[in-house]
Order: C-alpha cells, then sequence, then structure tokens
C-alpha cells in the first residue's frame, strides 16, 4: 500500500513523515522517527506507556492513526526538559525516587504535566484519579502521587 | 570484614539521585525494544490453536515463498533435549526450556509456539504465520488442579511417574521436623483449612523484548530485557548449540521483571533467525502474547492444619501445597514448603508440596515465589487460631516466633533471627494503636488484619570492577541488570567507601564480554551480592592508592592509611606528608605503576532471610462486592538500607502487587482451555486510585555477615499481604475467603449465602 504523508509539529519542530495508513501514531514515532521514548506497553489503551500530548490534550498513542496526526501538534516525553533543564516532574521524579524500572516513567510524566496544567492544586484523589490511566507495576504508586504533589506546590509558590 | 555502622556515614542511607535516573525521565533510557540495527528484519511467532494437540506436521512453504520473507524456523532448529536426561541450569531444566521455547512433540497449551518467521516488516512477518500450515491432533486437555489430579485426567506427558504411574504429578517436595503425628496429638486446639489461590502474572509493564545480530564469523550479539544477561547466554547458546564464546549478551534497561525475565522466550528464536537469513532480527511480544504465553506464578489448592496448646503455643503444623507448573514441571515448591512455617518455632512439621502440569503456559518465578500462597494459608489459619484461643494474632505469632540458632523444617539453621522485632514494630506502631470504626455507614464494613511473611534472601555469583578515571573519578562496573535502583546503592557504596562525592561515581552495568560471571537478579540478593564484591574491589584499589600514595613518599606502604578520599601519613613516625586525595593518585598514576582499578569475583555467603509483618484497614461495600484498601502499613527488617527510598519502594511495590493478588487479579479460562483475559483491562492489576499511601517502615538489623549489614528486600514484601487482607476483609465481614481473588462477585455470592444461611 502506498505510504502517506504526514505534516505535524512534534515538541515544536515542525515534522513530516512518511507511514503507512495502518500505523498507530505510537508506532510511527518509535519506529519511523526514532523517538523511542514513548512506551508501548499494551497497544490497547489500557497502561498509559504510550501517553503523548495531541494539541496539548492527553493521549494515547497507541489509539490513533498515525494519519491522524496530520496538521495536528504532538508532544512527547523528548521535549519535556527545556535543553539541560528538567521540567520540575522530572527533576522531583529523581528527587524523590518516583520511578524504580522506568517503563512507565515517560508516560507517566506527561499524564502528570498534563494533569497539573488543568489542575494546579490537587488533592491526593484528584492525582490519584488523574493518573489512572498509567500503570505502574513497580512502585505501588505511592512515591509517584508524592512526587506529583509535592511538584505542584513548588510550582504554585514559584508561580506566585 | 569491617562492618560500617550507621553513624559514620555520609552517603550509605543517603537519598542520592539515581546514577541512571536522568536517561529514565527524559526518555533516553534504552530498553529491549528501542535497539534497532541497520538492516534490521522483524520475527514474529505462530502460536497453538488448541490447548492440548498432538503436531502431526508442519508445511512452512507458503510462508518461506511469500515475497519479503527471510526466514522460518521451528523446533526442529532448537537443540533437543530428550525428556530422558535432565540438563540443568541453574533452577531450569532444560529439557522443559527446549519445549517451552518452541513446541516440540505436543502443543501443550494456547499460544505455545509453532514456529517462528522473520520478514522485512512486522506485518508480512504476521502474514506469514498465517500461510504455515499444521496439522493437529487435538487431544482432551486439562486446566484446573482438581482436574488434572483426578485418576481419569488426559495426562500430558506419559514420561511424568508418581507412585509409578503415568501422572500430571510432576514432582513432590518435602520439609520435615519432628514426629506430625505425635505433634497433633499434643495440641489442645486444631484447626484445618483448605485454600485456593489463582494464577497471577508478574504483570511488567515492558513485554519481552530482543534484536538479535548473527554474523558469519558465527558470532552473535543479543541485545534484551532480562533478569540476567548471563543466564541469556547460556540459555541461548544450550538452545541453539552456538558456544557461549562467541555469544554477547547486552543487557537493556530493563522494564520491570519480578522474576519472570530469569527465563527466555525469544532470544534463541531471534538468534536462529538472524542466522537462516543473514540479517539482525527484532522481535517484541505483544502484550497478548505476554499474558498468553509467558509464566504466571502458580496458582494454588492447599490444605494447612495447625495444632496449638491453650496458651497459644504452637505444636504441629501440617500443609500439603498442590502448585499449578503449567504445561511443563517446574511449580516453586520450595517457596510454601519452606517459608510457609519458617517464620515460628514449631516443633513438629510436615510440609509437602506437589508440582502439578495442566495446559497452561509454563510458569515462571514471581517475587518470592510460591511463598505468599503458602502464608495465606498459614496466616489465615493462624488468624482462626488466635481468635479460638482468645489471644491476639500478633501476639499469637509473637510467642511462637522462631529463634536464633534454631533449625527449620526446610534444613537450615537461623543466623539470625528478627521475626519478632517485625512483629513488635507492627504492634507499636500508631496505625495498630488506632481505633478503627466498623461500620462507618450503612452497607460499608471496615476491618483490620495482620500477617506476617518469610524469604530466604540469597547470595550467589557476583562480580564487579572499580576503576579509577584519568581525570580522578570513579567507574563501577557491575554484572547484575538494575531492576528497581541498584546503581543508586551502588554508587552510595562506593562514594562511602572511597570517601569521594556521590557524583563523582558512574555506575554501569556490563555486558558478558566486559564483565565476570554474575547471576540473576532475583531472591533478592542483588544488592547484598553486589555490595559485597563492589566492597571487596574498593579495598583492593584503597591498597593500591596506599602503594601509590607510599611510593611517592617513599615510605612503607604500611605506613599509609586511606581516610577521607586521601592517602596520609599513619603517624608522626611514617613522616610529614600533606595529604593525596584521590584524585592526585590517579592523576599520577602512569608514573607510579599503572592504571589504578581492580575487580573480584566471588560466590557470596552470608545471607540473612527477610521477615515482614503487615497491618491492613480495609472497607467492603457489602451491596457491590468491592474490596478497598484504606491504611496499609508494612514492617521488614531488611539489614541495611543502602538508599532507603529504593527499599521502600520495593516495599511499597511488593505490597501492591500482593493487593492485587488479593483482590482482582487471576487467570481465566474458557471451556476450550484458552486464556480469556489477555489484557490490561480484564486481567485488571491495581490503579493508582484503586491504593492508598502504602507505609513502609523499614527496620535496620545488620546482617553480621556482610560489609554493611544488607540482608535484602524485593521479596518479603509480597509474602504478607494476600492474608492480611483476607483476615481483614473476615473482620469486617466475620466471613471468611477461602480462594482469591476477593473480586467482585465472589464477595456479593458470599455474602448472599451469608444472607441465605442468617
Ligand atoms: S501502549 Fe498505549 S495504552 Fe498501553
Ligand atoms: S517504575 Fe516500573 S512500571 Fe513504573
Amino acid at each position: 500500500m502506498a505510504k502517506v504523508h504526514v505534516t505535524t509539529t512534534i515538541n515544536g519542530e515542525p515534522t513530516e513523515f512518511l507511514c503507512e495508513p495502518q500505523q498507530s501514531l505510537l508506532d510511527a514515532l518509535r519506529n519511523n522517527l526514532g523517538l523511542t521514548g514513548t512506551k508501548e506497553g499494551c497497544g490497547t489503551g489500557d497502561c498509559g506507556a504510550c501517553s503523548i500530548t495531541l494539541d496539548g490534550r492527553l493521549t494515547c498513542s497507541c489509539l490513533v492513526l498515525a494519519v491522524e496526526a496530520d496538521g495536528h501538534s504532538i508532544g512527547t516525553i523528548e521535549g519535556m526538559a527545556q535543553g539541560d533543564k528538567l521540567h520540575p516532574l522530572q527533576r522531583k521524579f529523581l528527587e524523590m525516587a518516583a520511578l524504580q524500572c522506568g517503563i512507565c516513567t515517560p508516560g507517566v510524566l506527561i499524564a502528570a504535566r498534563a494533569l497539573l496544567e488543568k489542575n494546579p492544586n490537587p488533592t491526593e484523589t484528584e492525582v490519584r484519579f488523574g493518573l489512572a490511566g498509567n500503570l505502574c507495576r513497580c512502585t505501588g504508586y505511592d512515591k509517584i502521587v508524592r512526587a506529583v504533589m509535592d511538584t505542584a506546590a513548588e510550582m504554585r509558590e514559584t508561580a506566585s | 570484614m569491617n562492618v560500617i555502622t550507621p553513624t559514620e556515614n555520609k552517603w550509605i542511607g543517603a537519598r542520592t539521585v539515581r546514577p541512571d535516573g536522568a536517561d529514565k525521565v527524559t526518555g533516553r533510557a534504552a530498553y529491549a525494544a528501542d535497539t534497532t540495527m541497520p538492516g534490521m528484519i522483524w520475527g514474529k511467532v505462530l502460536r497453538s490453536p488448541h490447548a492440548h494437540a498432538i503436531i502431526k506436521s508442519i508445511d512452512t512453504s507458503k510462508a518461506e515463498a511469500l515475497p519479503g520473507v527471510k526466514a522460518v524456523v521451528t523446533a526442529k532448529d532448537i537443540v533437543d533435549f530428550p525428556v530422558d536426561k535432565s540438563v540443568m541450569l541453574g533452577i531450569q531444566d532444560m529439557r522443559w526450556m527446549c519445549r517451552n521455547v518452541m513446541a516440540r512433540e505436543k502443543a501443550l497449551f494456547h499460544g505455545h509456539p509453532i514456529a517462528a518467521v522473520a520478514a522485512t516488516t512486522e506485518a508480512t512477518a504476521a502474514e506469514a504465520c498465517k500461510l504455515i500450515e499444521v496439522e493437529y491432533e487435538v487431544l482432551p486437555h486439562v486446566i484446573e488442579i482438581e482436574d488434572a489430579i483426578k485418576p481419569d485426567a488426559p495426562i500430558l506427558h506419559d514420561f511424568l511417574k508418581h507412585e509409578g504411574k503415568p501422572s500430571n504429578i510432576a514432582g513432590t517436595m518435602v520439609a520435615k521436623l519432628g514426629d506430625i503425628e505425635q505433634g497433633f496429638a499434643e495440641a489442645d486446639v486444631v484447626i484445618e483449612r483448605t485454600f485456593r489461590t489463582r494464577p497471577v502474572h508478574q504483570g511488567y509493564i515492558e513485554p519481552q523484548a530482543c534484536t538479535v545480530s548473527y554474523a558469519p564469523d558465527g558470532r552473535a550479539t543479543i541485545w534484551s530485557s532480562s533478569q540476567g544477561q548471563f543466564m541469556v547466554r547460556a540459555m541461548t547458546s544450550l538452545l541453539t548449540g552456538v558456544p557461549q564464546s562467541n555469544i554477547r549478551a547486552i543487557p537493556a534497561e530493563i522494564g520491570g521483571g519480578f522474576g519472570a525475565k530469569t527465563i527466555i522466550y525469544l532470544e534463541p528464536v531471534a538468534l536462529l533467525l538472524s542466522k537462516k537469513s543473514g540479517r539482525p532480527v527484532k522481535m517484541v511480544m505483544s502484550r497478548d502474547e505476554v499474558m498468553r504465553a509467558t509464566g504466571p506464578t502458580s496458582g494454588s489448592f492447599s490444605t494447612v492444619k495447625i495444632g496449638a496448646k491453650k496458651d497459644g503455643t504452637i505444636v504441629a503444623a501440617q500443609g500439603t501445597f498442590y502448585l499449578q507448573a503449567g504445561c511443563l514441571p517446574g511449580s516453586p515448591l520450595r517457596g510454601p514448603v519452606g517459608c510457609s512455617f519458617a517464620p515460628y518455632a514449631i516443633p513438629h512439621v510436615l510440609s509437602v508440596g506437589y508440582d502439578v502440569v495442566s495446559n497452561r503456559s509454563k510458569v515462571a518465578a514471581y517475587r518470592a515465589p510460591g511463598a505468599p500462597l503458602g502464608a495465606y494459608a498459614t496466616e489465615c489459619v493462624l488468624d482462626e487460631l488466635a481468635e479460638k484461643l482468645g489471644i491476639d494474632p500478633l501476639e499469637l505469632r509473637h510467642r511462637n516466633s522462631a529463634k536464633t540458632g534454631m533449625k527449620a523444617a526446610y534444613g537450615a539453621t537461623f543466623n539470625q533471627v528478627t521475626f519478632e522485632e517485625t512483629i513488635e514494630a507492627i504492634q507499636n506502631h500508631e496505625h495498630y494503636k488506632s481505633p478503627l470504626e466498623k461500620n462507618p455507614r450503612p452497607g460499608i464494613k471496615r476491618g483490620r488484619g495482620v500477617a506476617s511473611g518469610f524469604w530466604y534472601n540469597a547470595g550467589g555469583e557476583s562480580s564487579a570492577q572499580v576503576n579509577l578515571t584519568e581525570d580522578g573519578n570513579v567507574v563501577v562496573t557491575t554484572g547484575h541488570p538494575d531492576v528497581g535502583g541498584s546503581r543508586a546503592s551502588i554508587a552510595n557504596v562506593t562514594a562511602e567507601l572511597l570517601g569521594v562525592e556521590h557524583d563523582r561515581v558512574s555506575v554501569i552495568i556490563g555486558d558478558t564480554a566486559s564483565i565476570g560471571f554474575s547471576n540473576l537478579t532475583g531472591g533478592s540478593r542483588v544488592t547484598f551480592a553486589s555490595a559485597m564484591v563492589v566492597t571487596q574491589s574498593v579495598e583492593k584499589v584503597i591498597g593500591q592508592l596506599k602503594e601509590r600514595a607510599a611510593k611517592i613518599w617513599k615510605i612503607d606502604p604500611e605506613a599509609v592509611i586511606y581516610e577521607n578520599g586521601a592517602c596520609r601519613p599513619a603517624g608522626p613516625n611514617a613522616g610529614q606528608f600533606p595529604p593525596l586525595a584521590l584524585k592526585d593518585l590517579a592523576a599520577k598514576a602512569n608514573e607510579t605503576g599503572g592504571p589504578i582499578g581492580a575487580g573480584v569475583q566471588l560466590n557470596t555467603q552470608g545471607a540473612d532471610p527477610g521477615f515482614a509483618t503487615h497491618v491492613v484497614d480495609v472497607e467492603v461495600d457489602v451491596d457491590l462486592g468491592i474490596v478497598r484498601v484504606l491504611r496499609y502499613t508494612a514492617a521488614q527488617d531488611v539489614g541495611r538500607a543502602l538508599h532507603p527510598s529504593y527499599v521502600e519502594g520495593q516495599i511499597q511495590g511488593g505490597v501492591v502487587q500482593g493487593i492485587g493478588w488479593a483482590l482482582s487479579e487471576e487467570y481465566l479460562y474458557d471451556r476450550q482451555g484458552r486464556l480469556d483475559n489477555a489484557n490490561f483491562l480484564d486481567y485488571r492489576m491495581p490503579v493508582c486510585s484503586d491504593v492508598p499511601m502504602i507505609e513502609a517502615v523499614v527496620l535496620e538489623i545488620p546482617n553480621p555477615r556482610h560489609p554493611q549489614g544488607v540482608k535484602g528486600v524485593g521479596e518479603a514484601p509480597i509474602v504478607p499481604p494476600l492474608a492480611a487482607i483476607a483476615n481483614a476483609v473476615y473482620d469486617a465481614l466475620g466471613r471468611r475467603f477461602y480462594s482469591l481473588p476477593m473480586s467482585p462477585p465472589k464477595v456479593t455470592e458470599v455474602m448472599d449465602m451469608k444472607l441465605a444461611a442468617e
């Protein structure tokens, strides 16, 4: 089948690529564009390892066709740090050991950032429901939830 | 060995940022599926559509003719290990491994690999799999233990005999102490109950994956995600016939394993596909394949009987544990048989395990393999016993705790028993002392439960190399994949011992060609073993630094001490010299005798067991049957927490896996013997909103036989939760569950039965 030409913006960079019509956006990011920071845990929308933002909205990239990204803007884990400056969530995750194996981490970070953009002052319950789409089998979620809440507090402080 | 006491430490016990952290939060870290090679093609596996069938013929000609297909392999290409002669690699029998990697005489479960194809695209490889023609003779299948041990059950393997007859019981294990009959005769109270648990999957988020390149000179390179690159090398070598010296296994970052990645599925297949096609081959399992065809842990069917005197002294304990092995022998019998009664001083013990095969995927290790299901039975019976005797359940455990120097039924004599300390930690904890409102709202009931657990911990082979860089920093190489922060612990130890800042130490994991043999990451052994070999390597490096300083000062090396990152004269008699820091000595290394660095390879000894005691509060919605964990506190003796955050993380992660096992996770099969819930939606692991914070109470009672006092942490936390939660649900409902998971349908069913009875 003929490949399809897709024009997008990825992490702020205008990006064009060719893909098969049936390819998922996750597959295209990883295998066509080399952006392997986004992970595949299930391919069926159940684990959140593939989380990205599509025009700022939190999305499972395994549930989107690559061709559907045409004309849209994509945010992946590779675009989360600004140059050598980590995003506050990334820094807190390291300081508070909110990752063990790290396979869920890119997806969790993208989901946490989307949560804090919508709700800068979440309760523990709101964090837990905000991240309920991201499976982590290693940490038991404790340190993830704490790191997100701590980051939120810190970001509120710097903003005020 | 010098034991370092906590007070003197700057880095040991510090919550440092892990060496591999930045790569993991920025998406840079390369996991197995992230590797690519020039010219790489894709491999796919054809799997059996039947739960049990004789493979009469396989015709791959149509698949091979499909454009884009570069190679096809079947069991003919895998080295055969005849069933009559056992060939062991660690605890794995290659007779079973070769049949697990590719079905040989029979397909033994739905999803069993039958053949594999490599093609230029993943889609072409998948399409080619459909063109392979397999003639099957379908046989009756058997899934559940109770069915598999019936006299007329379909037999999976004629060559397996139990009591002289072909049987699905593949093996037994016995642990014995005293005289069990006499023990029960002495008891005033005896309680005997039967329990069932379902197989549960380790649930690592990263599916198995590998990329293998077999070059024309016969040398192969494997990038894969595993709990041991040396295991990958050895097993691939055995199954393909390529000598170990021609295989370099490179450990990718591992996205969770929990025991499951101590065996392999894809690597030998990918190697053979690469060899046949002349191209590097990448294989990645789908989640469906992971659930269907990799090993969960055993389901079980157990009977536990415990007898005690009126004063609460336990006099006899008997356990019979039937475990599902899956389609080939190898249940973790050592878990329930050895661990269940180990924390207790019981004079008369008989513990028997049966390894039962059935038409399911072969089990793989899962965190404290087998111990949680044994503890589930034992710790629930203890709860009933406590109630019957009118003794507090923790008090009953405390009174019967094993003691240092005692011999356990599984054979070992304990060097150090710290079980009582874990019980006391919970008894004295605010959680246990706080009141719990049992009926907060109509239709809602709350309860509290406790349980304890035991795990052996382990030592074994480890290697390390510690080198100083020319600019005076430190590079440590070990041979163990880091599943949850072991690099962070090793960096802390190295910085401490060398007296340098933590950020001057890098820790990397070597491949099979760059570091000496190191056994699997598993059994809670890695921090224990690698800290030991790293300590000894650092001691050698310090010896070299002293020699170099002595040479510069022209004094005897004996007259030099190393302290706070620098060599100094031992005393006024040694001479007056300004200190020579590690950095200065590294810069002068070439003039003083060459590069500075040392390695140690050791079969480490001296592991001490881990004890844990947990308390949990649950809330049950009686109408919906939903059990929620409200509060959880887990106390465990870890010996020494080299990096407390990752120690707590192990405990928290293990507990939440235990919560899933107790409440929601199970393998469900249909009538054709096909797994019905091979995905993360229907196989329900705990998500963030299902659980509360998990408080880890970390006790540090040093292991005197380890330089830093380490015992091990990862396994023990998953042992108590099943029983602790079951006991809490009993406390809430006044109704005991003898099978897991306590999922909403089961809870409502039991509550309906209770209503009907009332
Ligand atoms: S890979 Fe997309 S949700 Fe799991
Ligand atoms: S850290 Fe391993 S899955 Fe989250």
